[in-house]
């Protein structure tokens, strides 16, 4: 299969601008003949279907929690990234497009970075512009911290709650639709399975979530804004609800599922403490502006962090990083720390721990500053671990955090099902191999606020707008719902002896150890073998109570698991096959001298792709390869 | 440690509800409270039953999901903490815990401890926003906003719309939630334009919804996991009676 990105010709600085002025347009009078299905209301969805609406589209909106306020994105803490050169520290598109691609290892495609790095700016101009209350200077100017792998202060932030106040920009902006007409809203809706005629996207099959009712719902285009699905190895920092159905369906009915092992695992969250647990959460990013990571500089060590003196502690990123120190990406500092807790150096009672220290950033600005920056990141510790960062420091270790896999497409964000637009974290496009702090937002409302609304344009004057259905469409939808209706039957009846977590936990566990942090070409191995066993475990032995006809959570989770059962077989797959070491892909057997990662630019300059076959056959690898016309590929360093 | 739980079970909307009683064994202070419920569900459905259902998401106090009264508290008994921000060192080994959904008029018991709170998506559909399409924004830096009044607009918009204070006013009043909003835009320069229509359509979608009137006794603010003040309240009327002088 061929994989058409569909980048426009030109240079690399003048190829949205192009696409913008040549892209044929639907005439206000013919935008609202057409309708529109966004999935999710995240950044990404809330922003598109806000955006698609003002333009004219008739839009359905529909999200699986009780209000499209509650989308997951509302939890990201730090902050979002913009190239506004507000702190005239040298920052520039051209900078934030060469950070992001160097941050992911050159593992995404040049373009689409591109353009992520130029709409940025207007980003913050409209978030502005809705009432988002950013953190501002006294002379009434926004402000700006560092995020890691950036040598500038780009980030934009609101307090730790970043994520809530942008996502409530959309949501309001989303309400205003809603309250005006041109949006319906269907919250408590989980998509079960997309509808293709004639190898299009023609619809959806959704579930009311509290009535079990399945319904049909038709348009002339579908996108998809579901978020990642790093809830596979259960405890993350995701949502409980997050999940990856949406996409995986849509894979089932032929979408191509891109860099499935890209998964990011953030350094810094608080850590497991028993396992009971079922969730992690993060501390964030921006944290690492003033606080030090450290652990003792031998193994063993038991005496408490005041007991030791300055003289015996390791500041690892600093020393090991020192141009970027704290603020070393991601994928690094997560490694780093795994290694010190590897050679025994961990703090905590479980030993897989490292410092975060703000006692020289409070001797340095006082207490009530660093309070004025964190402080409902320091009362969020204190609730969960019961003890104060002011006083002795804090305890973080890495947790999955964010998948820069997914959903293959082209540089009009459109799948390979004509149709099918798929935005925010949902896509694979613009992270590569490791998605640098506080870019995840300005993705998410980049693709929905000002990439999709133009892009679409491009599909939807070429089509007809939908009239009255035909036999063979009606047809479709009514072969999709009796695809949902027998799956939903058949967790129903199994009536087995072990709840939906046991099996997840145990998924969890098999891509933690296997397809986490540091992989190897055996355990990948043994980790296929391992979840088709457990997969088929679950098929013969799950327990789902209750019926499908009313608000019945474990059904919920149920079909999501057995969707992540299917998908952590590929990411391991994915991560198999890729036999080299890039961003947080590392394979043992690729590292460098000093342990890092060692590219095979010869070999794996190219997004991966795969194709669904069937029930329990091997899926099909195709790939798309990278081409660099800006960047010169070079070994990432930080140190 | 062991609780035991007296937990509201209600099948449907319509359906009649009543306490039943569990016993939670094995655990561990360091669990959160829905941690427990999580270890209560999964006994259920061992026994074959249905397990309690009840809202939650993100589990680390943002999303607004999660809404329990615990023990006739709504988000049980630790100041300025969501549900999922509750830890069982918070409680006595052996306690007994009488869990219940919000209730209040205007969100009705869907089952279990979930209720439906849509009606607060209705009052935020009527006016808590400011009208500016995308592309229309100036550039960010055009207006300046002082750092105070940013703090300001920030505590007012940190709101989580889990509906707490509606639980927790002996009138069901949703005061707190809709003065938030109000103030918010309100303080900032962007939402003036809007500000007197603002107030008065959200008011009116309010009390269209079924929320009762605030009963000044401030258990909203009490409870409220944001902390948000009540004096909100105060800017909210004053805001609604010199538009409505206005309008006159």
């Amino acid at each position: 299969m061929k994989l058409d990105p569909r980048i426009p010709g030109g240079p690399l600085a003048d190829k949205w601008t192009k696409f913008k002025t040549n892209v044929p347009l639907v005439t206000p009078a013919n935008k609202r003949k057409y309708e529109v299905i966004v999935v999710g209301t995240g950044l990404a969805g809330a922003s598109a279907a806000a955006s698609l609406a003002e333009l004219g589209y008739r839009v359905k909106s529909f999200c699986f929690q009780d209000s499209p306020r509650r989308a997951h994105s509302i939890a990201a803490q730090g902050g979002i990234n913009a190239a506004k050169n507000y702190q005239n520290d040298g920052d520039s598109v051209k900078r934030l497009f060469h950070d992001t691609i160097k941050g992911g290892d050159f593992r995404s495609r040049e373009a689409n970075v591109y353009r992520l790095a130029e709409v940025s700016v207007n980003i913050i101009d409209q978030c502005v512009a809705q009432g988002v209350p950013f953190a501002r200077e006294y002379g009434g100017m926004l402000a700006n911290r560092s995020f890691g792998g950036a040598q500038v202060s780009r980030t934009f932030y609101a307090r730790g709650a970043t994520g809530q106040q942008l996502l409530l920009g959309a949501y309001q902006a989303l309400s205003r639709q809603i309250g005006l007409g041109r949006v319906r809203m269907f919250p408590r809706h989980e998509m079960l399975d997309l509808v293709l005629d004639e190898g299009r996207a023609q619809g959806i099959i959704t579930r009311n979530l509290v009535t079990g009712e399945l319904t049909a719902h038709e348009a002339d285009a579908v996108l998809l804004c579901t978020g990642g699905y790093g809830n596979a190895y259960y405890l993350s920092t995701y949502a409980r609800g997050s999940n990856v159905t949406a996409s995986w369906r849509a894979h089932r009915r032929g979408a191509l599922f891109s860099n499935p092992c890209f998964t990011q695992i953030h350094p810094t969250c608080i850590p497991v403490s028993g396992e009971y647990q079922s969730k992690l959460t993060l501390m964030s990013e921006s944290l690492r502006n003033d606080g030090r990571c450290w652990v003792p500089k031998s193994a063993g060590e038991k005496r408490s962090a005041a007991q030791i003196p300055e003289g015996e502690r390791d500041y690892f990123l600093e020393r090991l990083y020192p141009s970027y120190g704290n603020l070393a990406p991601r994928d690094i500092a997560s490694r780093a720390a795994k290694r010190v807790c590897d050679e025994g150096r961990g703090v905590g009672p479980s030993g897989l721990g490292v410092y975060l220290d703000f006692s020289e950033a409070i001797g340095r600005l006082g207490e009530s500053t660093v309070k004025e920056r964190y402080a409902n990141l320091f009362s969020m510790y204190h609730e969960i671990t019961g003890e104060s960062a002011y006083e002795s420091p804090m305890r973080i270790f890495p947790a999955v955090h964010y998948t820069m896999g997914g959903l293959w497409v082209d540089y009009h964000l459109m799948s390979n099902i004509p149709g099918l637009f798929v935005l925010g974290e949902a896509n694979f496009s613009d992270h590569g191999a490791n998605r640098l702090g506080a870019s995840a937002l300005m993705q998410g409302l980049a693709d929905g606020y000002f990439v999709l609304p133009y892009t679409i344009g491009d599909y939807l004057s070429k089509q007809k707008p939908g009239g009255k259905k035909t036999n063979r469409q009606a047809e479709a939808f009514w072969q999709a719902t009796e695809t949902v209706q027998a799956r939903t039957k058949k967790l129903l009846g199994i009536r087995g002896t072990k709840p939906v977590s046991d099996f997840h936990r145990r998924l969890g566990k098999i891509l933690w150890d296997q397809c986490g942090m540091s992989r190897t070409k055996k355990g990948l191995e043994q980790g296929v073998e391992e979840i088709r066993g457990l997969r088929q475990e679950f098929w013969e032995n799950v327990n789902v109570p209750g019926s499908g006809e009313d608000l019945n959570q474990s059904l919920e989770k149920a079909g999501r698991v057995s969707d992540f059962l299917e998908l952590g077989e590929l990411m391991c797959r994915d991560a198999l096959e890729r036999d080299e070491s890039c961003g947080c892909h590392f394979r043992e057997d690729h590292q460098t001298a000093e342990g890092e990662c060692e590219r095979r630019d010869e070999k794996f300059s190219h997004v991966s792709a795969w194709e669904f076959q069937g029930e329990g056959k091997a899926e099909v690898r195709h790939a798309e390869p990278l081409s660099f016309e800006e960047v010169q590929l070079a070994t990432r360093s930080y140190k | 440690m062991k609780l035991h739980l007296r937990v509201w079970r209600q099948k449907g909307r319509e359906a009649e509800g009543q306490f039943e009683t569990y016993e939670a064994k094995g655990l561990n202070p360091n669990m959160s409270f829905l941690e427990m419920m999580d270890v209560v569900n999964d006994e259920l459905t061992k026994e074959g039953k249905e397990p309690v259902a009840f809202e939650h998401d993100c589990r680390e106090g943002i999303c607004g999901s999660c809404a329990m009264v615990i023990n006739g508290e709504p988000h049980g008994p630790n100041k300025g903490a969501t549900t999922c921000q509750v830890y069982l060192r918070s409680f006595q080994d052996g306690e007994t815990l009488t869990v219940e959904p919000w209730r209040a008029r205007a969100f009705p018991v869907l089952k279990d401890l979930v209720t439906d709170r849509s009606a607060f998506d209705k009052v935020i559909q009527a006016g808590g926003f400011v009208s500016v399409n995308t592309g229309q924004a100036p550039d960010a830096n055009a207006m300046p906003i002082g750092k105070e009044d940013a703090e300001k607009a920030f505590d007012a918009a940190h709101c989580i719309g889990c509906g707490a204070c509606v639980a927790a006013c002996r009138n069901g009043s949703a005061m707190l939630f809709v003065a938030a909003k109000v103030s918010h835009l309100g303080m900032l320069p962007q939402g003036q334009p809007e500000r007197g229509e603002r107030v008065r359509k959200m008011v009116a979608a309010m009390d269209a919804a079924g929320f009762g009137n605030c009963s000044n006794q401030y258990a909203c603010e009490a409870v409220c996991p944001k902390e948000i003040s009540a004096d909100w309240i105060g800017r909210m009327n004053r805001d609604y009676a010199v538009s409505a002088v206005k309008k006159l």
